[in-house]
């Protein structure tokens, strides 16, 4: 190859994309796996822009439910960050990365949809609420505990959420519809993810077997909260809006039930936690949590970064 | 097979040998003075190809390290813009390492034996990551300054002679445009905002300004094998030529900024036509890259903890894909 | 063998490769652990274009070689499509006979177009 490909310019970076397309060692064959773009998806962003211009505005339910499940994407990005540099093999560091970054897209679409209702960004809403305020399930705080804890919790997750975020594409809300027909397409890889690795950790070594059935012993209590009904989604059911809970607990039971029994994996026998994430009730981690997300933003308030 | 070549120099060469090892060397001459490209199963000089296993093996621990300092940010930062832009940026590095692991792998060495060299303490890393990250503010710093002097260092390294390296350098600089770019922006954005928050940018430029600046590595004149690497096509220009020309951008963008760089040496020589900057403190460079920094010990740690944590995890998957192949053999 | 089959290090026959690369083999023996082995990965960056080789990844079995390309090559849409490939299983051509194996189809000009200059200017041809 000729060196003029990748003669380009070293002053500043913004050459370097373009200098550098094309620069494969094989010509621009091997470019072309290098290519990149944005895409083209739902930003939070565009949410922020259409609130602007007084497009959409949530109710005050909805925005309430809103809140629940961008809540609940937000508190577990915050504990899947805490895997990145940690993770059990590089690789392993960049797949939790990308489902932190999902799970964080999502909160922050669901939240930014929710301000609207009460004239907050989705800053406002992560950074100056404080534990009561909060609508997170009980299973999103859970520790990471070892990789197998943290698998055990994200296919709990993420298999709630596939089914979740499925219905809700169907919304009569416009916003949350569109919010959960990107969430869901990432949700699916999630789904994937994890059952590939209950897989491997449940058939892998006598160590990791017990390690997977203990994960799953210490997150399942708090896999009957996600399906619970109440008033409030029993009007939005009404509505139209959502589903109600209660109603994803059969597809998910089959088919994380045909995961686990793939897995010769027993559903652990244990007492359901009486949850109550979903009316600001939480264990003791969300504090911490908390404590440690909010601190910096709450030592300038009002400043923006 | 390798057991029997583990003496380094061959005791003796057969006069067939003698003839391959010449025109090998003369072919490798000759891609070389050609300005093309060394591939994995060319023929190569010894000394070639260990210089760069360990400039391929170091970039990729610093980029494995370099997480590091960021990662401690990612649950504190003070917006989930931020935090997502911080998290996506961390994620890339790693994605680096994997890409310089692959490019040092094609030299015959294992990532393996690589990442256990590095939590032996044995490999080398940028010595810059061990300094530690004690506000938000070094986010923007480490972007700006950091990896603005990388990717000087980088962009050139697109053209070194060994393809794989040239190929890894190719994605990671792509990928890495928008590092420094994000790191420009929270300075900017905090420069503009409190007084507070302005004291906090200007601190960090402070303390990172000088680490970067001996990023580039030693002056040239105590850079003993910088020459044999310009011969090499490794490196494209010196650690002088690269640092001069990273100081004379930052003079410009730190105005932009709103802040000031803590050198009240930096000047344009119009003799030389270069830019000049006050003195660096070489004997602080030794002592960290001794081992002497305040986060040395730390951060290996942090890696041998990933590392063995993870073992179990790793041993499951090898044990798991053994049985499923098994399986379908005896299906 | 190469360590870890990687094809683009040295094969046995090139001996005065292997000499620079013993550390490998001297050292996996002390390994308790086998680690994940070398993949090669080629993305196809849209429709109707070929694969590409992109580089290369470790995982344990194939399913997740293609869920790490995945999370590792494609984090910016670079493909719609990606295979994996034991980096074991590729073959190569010897580096030593770059010579004579790629020697033939030099010289052999007559067989481009801009070989037949007679038709020049003819149209449609």
């Amino acid at each position: 190859m000729t060196t003029k490909d990748t003669d380009f310019a070293i002053d500043g970076h913004g050459d370097i994309s373009v200098g550098v397309h094309g620069a494969g060692a094989s010509g621009d064959g091997s470019a072309s796996a290098t290519r990149i773009t944005p895409g083209n998806a739902l930003r939070p962003e565009d949410i922020a822009l259409e609130i602007s211009r007084g497009q959409v505005k949530p109710s005050e339910d909805v925005a309430e439910f809103a809140l629940r499940i961008g809540d609940d994407g937000l508190i577990l990005a915050q504990r899947l960050g805490h895997w990145i540099s940690r993770a059990p093999e590089l690789e392993e560091d960049i797949a939790l990365g990308n489902i932190a970054l999902d799970q964080l897209g999502h909160a922050r679409s669901f939240l930014t949809y929710a301000g609207a209702a009460w004239g907050k960004s989705e800053d406002d809403l992560a950074y100056f609420r404080r534990e009561h305020e909060f609508r997170s399930a009980h299973l999103f705080e859970q520790p990471n505990g070892d990789f197998a804890v943290t698998i055990a919790r994200q296919f709990i997750v993420s298999f709630y959420q596939f089914e979740l975020y499925t219905k809700l594409m169907e919304s009569t809300d416009a916003t949350l519809a569109a919010i959960s027909a990107k969430a869901v397409k990432e949700v699916d890889y999630h789904r994937d993810h994890s059952a590939q690795w209950v897989l491997r950790l449940a058939g892998g070594t006598d160590e990791s077997r017990d390690r997977i059935i203990q994960g799953f012993k210490l997150v399942w209590p708090y896999v009957d909260e996600l399906f619970e009904d109440d008033e409030l989604t029993t009007r939005l059911a009404e509505a139209g809006v959502t589903v109600q809970p209660s109603s994803l607990r059969e597809e998910f039971d089959h088919l994380t039930g045909g995961i686990m029994a793939q897995a010769e994996l027993d559903i652990p026998g244990v007492p359901q936690s009486l949850g109550g994430g979903r009316r600001g009730k939480h264990s003791e981690f969300l504090g911490y949590i908390l404590a440690e997300m909010q601190v910096l933003a709450r030592e300038h308030p009002g400043a923006s970064w | 097979m390798a057991s029997q070549n583990l003496q380094s120099v061959p005791a003796e060469l057969s006069p067939e040998e003698q003839e391959r090892e010449a025109a090998g060397q003369a072919y490798f001459d000759r891609i070389i003075s050609e300005d093309s490209r060394i591939e994995p199963r060319d023929w190569m000089p010894a000394a070639y190809r260990k210089t760069l296993l360990r400039q391929i093996s170091q970039h990729a621990h610093s980029e494995i390290i370099g997480m590091q300092p960021e990662a401690n940010w990612i649950t504190r930062a003070p917006s989930l813009k931020r935090k997502s832009i911080l998290m996506a940026k961390v994620q890339d590095e790693a994605g680096h390492g994997l890409y310089l692991y692959s490019a040092a792998e094609t030299l015959g060495q294992s990532r393996d034996q690589m990442m256990e060299d590095l939590i032996a303490g044995k490999a080398r890393y940028s010595s810059i990551f061990n300094y530690p990250t004690i506000s938000w503010a070094d986010m923007g710093a480490i972007g700006w300054l950091v990896d603005g002097a990388a990717i000087c260092n980088q962009v050139p390294l697109c053209r070194a002679s060994y393809g794989p390296y040239g190929r890894a350098m190719v994605r990671i600089c792509k990928e890495e445009s928008f590092h420094q770019r994000q790191g420009f922006e929270i300075l900017l954005e905090l420069s503009n905002g409190t007084p507070a928050q302005k004291q906090m940018a200007q601190d960090a430029v402070n303390r990172w300004y000088a680490p970067s600046l001996m990023m580039f590595g030693p002056p040239d004149d105590d850079s003993p094998n910088s020459k044999q690497s310009m011969a090499w096509n490794i490196k494209r220009f010196s650690n002088d030529e690269l640092r001069s020309r990273f100081v004379g951008m930052m003079v410009e963008q730190v105005r932009v900024l709103g802040l000031t760089l803590p050198d009240k040496d930096v000047r344009f020589n119009e003799e030389t036509k270069k830019w000049e900057h006050g003195p660096l403190d070489w004997n602080e460079f030794k002592e960290v890259l001794a081992g002497r920094g305040p986060c040395n010990s730390q951060r290996v740690e942090r890696r041998r903890e990933a590392h063995e944590n993870g073992a179990w995890v790793r041993e499951a998957a090898v044990a798991y894909a053994r049985k499923q192949a098994q399986k379908e053999n005896a299906a | 063998m190469a360590p870890h089959g990687n094809p683009e290090a040295p094969g046995s026959a090139a001996s005065e490769i292997n000499r620079e690369a013993p550390k490998v083999a001297a050292t996996t023996e002390e390994h308790q652990e086998s680690p994940w082995s070398l993949w090669e990965v080629f993305v196809r960056s849209s429709r109707g274009l070929s694969h590409v080789h992109a580089g290369s990844l470790h995982a344990p079995d194939a399913a997740m070689a293609l869920r790490n390309a995945r999370d590792l090559y494609t984090r910016r849409n670079e493909g719609v499509s990606i295979w994996v490939v034991p980096a074991e299983a590729i073959s190569s051509s010897d580096p030593d006979s770059k010579g004579s194996f790629f020697e033939s189809p030099q010289g052999k000009d007559y067989r481009h177009a801009t070989y037949y200059t007679k038709s020049e200017g003819v149209k449609h041809l």
